[in-house]
């Protein structure tokens, strides 16, 4: 797509001289950018801060919600860690596939989007999938108590990013197939990249206070 | 006022363009024509109008309110309003002015004049920008409209549980309370997105960290208070609605749940939104001040400071409303240290502002009136607050009308009278037209007077111990006429109100033209015509200072070869704003409004059925896609420009 020159007749309607002090010339920098160069990168920041303040707040009312009761979860079981152990590693895992469409959206090779982007997606799916097994093994429903509600309110947090960035994932790849196609697109290759690097990372601590928090706790 | 056709007549003149290529830039940052390209708006000057005119119309209906609360405390024992529409009356009334008023007031000021003060050609995610507008006004639609049909929230502004639960709040006005909460802080964190960009990556080159306008400043730090604080009452909202809805226990003390979580959760965004209001409006004074006393702000690394100063401490001082409760005494004695630090940032700022006046030459005009009157009523807003900080004397006094005393002095002295300074500082950018001063002048001292008559006996009665919140109260308790005097001081600032209403619409038909820079300004904004045209300026400025118009002309004055067609601008590096690379900017489009629409009936239909989340999702999936999906001649047109890193 960066080999599509199009009549450029009305891109640049005067030129100021090179030697011409009063302007500052910018016809020659580049359309698009990425990383911190990149506007959606920042934008994606501040939809990572909010949501990061988000589950932040959900964990410290798991922990105040605690220090309510004397036995934590009050008289029920622990919930079975199989499948929240189960989809750590599988999220874990699409780190790689993830990082690879990231340095494919930076390479600009859009074979290597398409194929990575489409990989990221069937990871996302497998962990939605493992995602309605973690629900049934958490051994409380949402209104048995406080204790099923916040753990229910966490996983479904992080459900509702997995559910989202899965269908972002699924509208990039198929437009990065039926087109229309820009180079700006590669930056947003690379973007999904960063949001789903916060949907992992986010995964980590909800897992540890979910399964392991009520063990020591 | 409205841009969808341009009058080649009446184009601005460039030094980089000839006519004809400022004809095309011109329509090509245009709206579309007719009502669908009413809607389509993604110009940041058409959407931040909106919000202004919006959140003005709240701002009335939510006085309104006030005025009949007014009108029945006039006399004990008066029963013009019954207890149970006076609990709706004032939820109303606060509801409206806190999340239909002031932060998005706010928020839309910064969405009009933030791109122009930094010499951008319109705001980052523009469409995001234009969601962030619809929503907002179809939440307050959304609220009005329970008010209506009698299910209106009777909870308070703040909602506590467990009034607010399922057990003492049955039906749905307690539900339509924390959907209200959805809408507002949706549309907020979305816009602050759009300002935090706007500041760090559209900034005109040589606009370096240390050069960017003082409201600027605010409006970005704002918005980071936004991210921050927003977050914690969308979770508690849900929270609260889910306990009432779906039987979840949050707040909930029988099966584990407990009710103070409500108020850690409350306060930990309600106390920063306090300076979500205040810090916008400081900026607005910074911007008023500089031109009226005709020199730069004196102390700018001090006043950029303090700000960020304001914004953290504002993050530590939200116990302070929870005095009243089995908090630790430790942490009490915490927050109120954290409550009386705070004042050294805000006494910096004073301090500045009064140097710059005292070596400034004064030019009285309303805006500056505004201003002045700011020092004063913040002051004593300020005074009451240290007070209030203490917890021997707030236990003694909370919930009294003390505290509705001291946190209209805070909010009104410290929000609406800086937004009036900036009305009338920033109308004639807004409109060509300058408001009249007559008008103003009388507009101010209604105000002012009104203000002080409504609110300050307000001080008295708390102190005697009359609480908030009551519909009457006995003849014997003698609090009849200090009411009395407060309702007459409420009525002047209605009377204030309808003369800045005939000012605006007498000055829109016939007021003075104001030309590029009636003031004689040194920021952007008046750099440009007023109002500006579609692509806000036509000659994008180059920077060599803080009031860039103040400062000899240096070389570079401007930048060339942005592209007349598409709407191309400028990205600059964060700290130096050095030129970075060209970004094609979004076409119009109705799918911002329609996604709105969608997202609405989420909203609303989650409050009679659970299940509307699911099934609602599906629209919203629909129309965001196709906000995303860019078409084929969106794609030609950035072809045409495109160049790789």
């Amino acid at each position: 797509m960066n080999a599509a020159v199009v009549s450029r007749s009305r891109r640049r309607p005067r030129r100021v001289a090179s030697n011409d002090p009063s302007a500052i010339e910018v016809a020659e920098l580049p359309s698009y950018g990425f990383g911190d160069h990149s506007l959606m990168w920042w934008g994606t920041w501040g939809i990572i801060l909010i949501e990061g303040t988000v589950f932040a707040l959900a964990i410290a009312t798991y922990f105040y919600l605690r220090t309510r009761v004397i036995n934590w979860p009050p008289s029920l079981d622990f919930p079975g860690p199989l499948w929240g152990t189960i989809n750590l590693a599988i999220v874990l895992a699409s780190a790689i596939p993830n990082q690879w469409a990231k340095r494919a959206g930076e390479r600009q090779d859009l074979a290597g989007c398409r194929q990575w982007t489409w990989v990221l997606l069937a990871f996302a799916i497998a962990t939605l999938i493992v995602r309605i097994f973690e629900f049934k093994s958490l051994n409380c429903r949402w209104d048995t108590n406080a204790y099923g509600s916040i753990v229910w309110m966490l996983l479904g947090l992080h459900t509702l990013h997995l559910v989202t960035d899965a269908y972002d994932t699924a509208v990039l790849g198929v437009l990065l197939i039926t087109g229309p196609l820009e180079g700006k697109r590669f930056g947003d290759v690379a973007e999904n990249a960063l949001y789903w690097n916060f949907v992992i990372l986010a995964w980590i601590p909800i897992y540890l206070v979910i399964y392991i928090a009520p063990r020591v706790i | 006022m409205t841009s969808a056709t341009v009058d080649p007549a009446r184009l601005p003149r460039s030094r980089t363009l000839d006519a004809s290529e400022v004809l095309e830039l011109e329509r090509t940052w245009a709206d579309r024509p007719g009502l669908i390209g009413w809607l389509a708006s993604v110009d940041h000057k058409h959407i931040g109008r909106r919000f202004i005119v919006t959140s003005m119309i709240f701002f009335v209906l939510g006085g309104l309110l006030a005025a009949s609360m007014r009108t029945q405390l006039a006399k004990p024992e008066n029963d013009l309003i019954g207890p149970d529409l006076y609990n709706q009356i004032f939820t109303m009334h606060g509801s409206t002015m806190m999340f239909l008023f002031a932060v998005p007031v706010m928020q839309a000021v910064a969405i009009y004049f933030v791109p122009l003060l930094v010499g951008a050609r319109n705001i980052a995610f523009p469409r995001m920008a234009a969601f962030s507008y619809w929503i907002f006004v179809l939440g307050g639609i959304f609220l009005f409209t329970g008010f209506a049909l009698n299910i209106g929230p009777d909870v308070g502004w703040f909602a506590y549980v467990p009034l607010s639960g399922p057990q003492y709040s049955p039906g749905k006005r307690a539900d339509w309370w924390a959907q209200l909460i959805t809408f507002t802080e949706v549309s907020a964190l979305l816009a602050s997105i759009c300002i935090i960009c706007t500041v760090l990556k559209l900034r005109a080159p040589g606009m370096t960290l240390t050069r960017i306008p003082l409201f600027a400043w605010a409006s970005f730090v704002t918005a980071f208070m936004i991210l921050f604080a927003m977050p914690a009452v969308m979770l508690a909202s849900t929270m609260l609605i889910m306990d009432r809805l779906v039987g979840t226990h949050f707040f909930n003390p029988a099966d584990g749940g407990d009710a103070l979580l409500w108020q850690h959760l409350f306060w930990f965004f309600g106390h920063p939104e306090v300076y979500i209001i205040f810090i916008p409006a400081l900026g607005m004074l910074s911007s008023v001040i500089a031109p009226f006393a005709r020199r730069p702000i004196y102390g700018y690394p001090a006043m950029v400071l303090s700000l960020i100063a304001t914004a953290f401490l504002g993050f530590a001082l939200w116990v302070h409303h929870m005095f009243a409760t089995n908090v630790a005494e430790l942490g009490k004695s915490f927050f109120t240290a954290a409550s009386m630090t705070i004042a050294i940032p805000t006494a910096v700022q004073i301090f500045c502002w009064i140097a710059t006046l005292w070596t400034g030459k004064l030019n009285f005009r309303t805006p500056l009136l505004f201003a002045l009157g700011f020092f004063f009523i913040l002051v004593l807003g300020g005074l009451t607050g240290v007070m209030l900080a203490s917890v021997a004397l707030d236990t003694q006094i909370h919930d009294t009308y003390f505290v509705v005393a001291h946190l209209h002095y805070v909010l009104i002295g410290g929000g609406v009278f800086p937004l009036f300074a900036a009305f009338y500082y920033w109308f004639p950018k807004m409109t060509g037209r300058m408001l009249s001063e007559t008008l103003g002048k009388w507009n101010f001292w209604l105000f002012f007077i009104g203000f002080n008559v409504a609110f300050f006996p307000m001080h008295i009665l708390g102190l005697e111990g009359m609480p908030r919140r009551v519909y009457t109260y006995p003849a014997d308790m003698g609090w009849g006429t200090l009411n009395l005097v407060s309702t007459l001081g409420a009525v002047t600032i209605a009377l204030s109100v309808l003369v800045f209403i005939i000012n605006v619409i007498a000055s829109l038909r016939g007021g003075a033209v104001a030309g590029d820079n009636p003031w004689g300004a040194g920021t952007l904004e008046w750099a440009t015509t007023s109002p500006p045209p579609n692509c806000n300026f036509v000659d994008v400025p180059v920077v060599h200072g803080r009031e860039p118009l103040w400062e000899p002309v240096r070389d570079p004055q401007y930048v060339a070869g942005l592209a007349t067609q598409p709407r191309e601008v400028l990205l600059t590096s964060v700290v130096d704003a050095l030129p970075d690379h060209r970004l094609v900017f979004p076409e119009p489009t109705i799918w911002p409004f329609v996604s709105s629409l969608a997202v609405t009936a989420l909203f609303v239909g989650s409050i009679f059925n659970p299940w509307a989340v699911v099934w609602g999702a599906i629209p919203i999936a629909i129309a965001v896609t196709a906000w995303f999906w860019p078409t084929e001649e969106e794609t030609r047109k950035s072809l045409a420009v495109e160049k790789s890193p």
